[in-house]
């Protein structure tokens, strides 16, 4: 990608004087952006492998600890019992969100009247993103008055505590995700549009069925955009955060309580910032190797179109 | 995100509008048309009242007593509706001022996110300079780290800065871009064609010029989109605000809702906790059907030039 735009010879050949004016003013306007870089993400980033090595409570200075808050984590039962719940919820969660939004996406790419309405529907979840929906689902879980109950009693099945059991709670959550799809399908869309008509057009005259098409045209030709989706899916999945806080607070005995749940608390609440930090740290370990994988992985499944990506 | 910029093409079925004019079509494949039309209608309408369910069930809980929210079997349409909740909720909760607090932030917000992401975009995909690609990749590394790992010292750079409990934490960065944007924005703006932009030149623009009079204008619909994803995002942020804002009086809508959810004294008023969320999703409800369209129609005519 990054040397798409250098690839442009032959154009403005006015010499050193305006060449060095045009970097100059490349500098300049990406600038902002580079102490963005500097400030919010890689002097954080330092500094958090700095404090993690610390025992830091934000009221006294850092006092260096050495790697005692990483041999505290090995050993705290509530690290191991959030990792468990948050590599369940990635595990389960990214092919069933990756199918499920793939399979909408293909339904909303349909030529049928309507559609556009349908595409609204499906992104709205999305757009109604947070502790709203979390809240709401809190409620159509409860286990009385909830709506899920009241359904399953309708059918004469019997009522399920979804968030109150330790075998429930992490499931159901899981499930309430999938109303979220919406801006993954989008995504998904935007690819299956972004793929040649002619290519169907040929698949029709050499009488390939639906199925065969998808697998030998559609799938191939939208595997940038899936390796796209699947490693922003690993990177925001492992940070669930708002709905496991929002709708069960980690609940009913730290069945739900996701890694950065933990984490939170353990910063924000119990303030102990080096902890906190040493945790990040084990989970951004954790998601660069897997997101590093994923990009190992890629030349074996993602088929990129040099024609295709550079025009 | 490539995929947003490559070129547009009528989707496999693009032939199924003009299905009466096409009287040449043979009658087998227009009942073929038919009949996925309808195999289609039959998948997606099912699921679409699945998805809407949640919805009409917030919106019509807004509308009960609190008494009658609990009901079984469930009343799907009050009568009469309680109006009086959404007045109420302005009565008792500050939700106005929250409301206030949310718009000031999400609007700066845009601002920055747009004017930082753009300026930079216009930047990598345009001028050139020794370094600039590494920068990008850098850049574009940051999207791969989980905003987690900067979260505690993030914290205490902006305690530092005496910043917390302030507004400033959560609208500074947004000037300072954001890799997700810039990436996006630079897409677009390298389908645009290089010779208006030497034309320009000729004419004696300046590189400033040239982005605020080409690119700005010719981006436009990629800069509706990242400002739609930024309203998103900053409107629904919970973590962010629930951290830097201590203050009841600063508080956000995302985070005032999840005080609804009632404490151990009164427990939770569903009726206006509904009522607060619907009231807080209306803006991002209004303002993406507004959008949507010109979105979608944005891209194919972005995607068709160069």
């Amino acid at each position: 990608m990054a040397t798409q735009a250098v690839s442009r010879p032959g154009r403005r050949r006015f010499g050193s004087k305006a060449v060095r004016r045009e970097a100059l003013e490349c500098y300049l306007f990406i600038l902002p952006a580079v102490l963005g870089l500097v400030l919010f993400s890689l002097g954080p980033i330092v500094a958090s492998g700095y404090l993690s090595l610390t025992d830091y409570s934000l009221l006294t200075p850092p006092n260096w600890v050495g790697l005692a808050n990483y041999q505290a984590i090995l050993s705290d039962p509530f690290f191991w019992q959030s990792l468990k719940v948050t590599a369940t919820y990635v595990a389960v969660g990214l092919p069933l969100y990756t199918v499920a939004s793939l399979l909408v996406a293909l339904l909303m790419n349909q030529r049928v009247r309507g559609i556009g309405l349908f595409r609204t529907i499906f992104y709205l979840p999305s757009v109604i993103s947070g502790v709203a929906v979390a809240l709401l689902w809190r409620w159509l879980f409860n286990p009385d008055y909830g709506l899920l109950n009241i359904i399953l009693s309708f059918f004469g099945f019997p009522a399920i505590d979804w968030l109150g059991t330790t075998a429930t709670a992490l499931p159901s959550l899981i499930g309430m995700g999938l109303w979220g799809i919406g801006a993954d399908m989008l995504v998904y869309l935007a690819g299956l549009q972004g793929i040649p008509t002619d290519l169907y057009e040929a698949a029709e005259i050499d009488g390939g069925s639906w199925w065969s098409t998808f697998w030998r045209i559609t799938l191939p030709l939208l595997t940038p955009v899936l390796f796209f989706n699947v490693v922003l899916r690993i990177i925001y999945l492992f940070q669930w955060f708002v709905e496991p806080a929002v709708v069960t607070n980690g609940g009913p005995d730290n069945s739900t309580l996701s890694y950065v749940l933990y984490l939170y608390r353990n910063a924000f609440s119990y303030l102990q910032m080096g902890y906190g930090a040493a945790l990040a740290w084990i989970l951004f370990a954790i998601v660069l190797v897997l997101t590093l994988l994923t990009f190992r992985s890629s030349p074996a499944w993602v088929y990129y179109e040099a024609s295709r990506t550079r025009r | 995100m490539s995929a947003l910029s490559g070129r547009q093409h009528e989707g496999p079925l693009a032939t199924a509008r003009g299905v009466g004019a096409r009287t040449f079509s043979l009658s087998g494949r227009k009942r073929r048309q038919q009949l996925h039309q309808l195999f289609v209608y039959v998948v997606l309408i099912p699921l679409a009242a699945i998805v809407l369910i949640p919805l009409l069930w917030m919106v019509s809980t807004s509308l009960k007593q609190q008494m009658d929210v609990f009901l079984n079997p469930p009343v799907w349409i009050p009568l009469p509706p309680h109006w009086s909740n959404y007045s109420d909720l302005f009565t008792f909760y500050p939700l106005q001022l929250y409301a206030w607090n949310t718009t000031i932030i999400t609007s700066l917000c845009i601002v920055g996110t747009l004017l930082s992401c753009s300026l930079a975009a216009y930047g990598f995909s345009r001028l050139r300079a020794p370094g600039r690609d590494v920068i990008f990749m850098l850049v574009l590394s940051t999207l791969m780290l989980p905003d987690v790992v900067t979260l505690v010292p993030t914290y205490i750079l902006f305690q530092k800065l005496g910043w917390v409990n302030t507004f400033l934490p959560l609208i500074v960065p947004s000037f300072f871009g954001n890799a997700f944007y810039i990436f996006l924005l630079r897409q677009f703006m390298m389908t645009i064609p290089l010779e208006l932009e030497d034309a320009a030149r000729i004419d004696g623009a300046s590189s400033l010029g040239i982005w605020w009079r080409i690119m700005i204008p010719l981006i436009r619909p990629a800069l509706l989109m990242a400002a739609v994803f930024t309203f998103q995002y900053t409107w629904t942020d919970y973590l962010k605000p629930l951290i830097y804002l201590n203050d009841e009086n600063k508080r956000t809508l995302a985070v005032a809702l999840s005080y609804f959810t009632g404490s151990p004294r009164g427990g939770p008023q569903l009726h206006f906790l509904m009522a607060a969320s619907f009231l807080s999703l209306l803006p991002l409800i209004i303002v993406f059907f507004f959008v949507q369209r010109t979105m979608i129609k944005g891209i194919v005519f972005t995607g068709l030039k160069g």
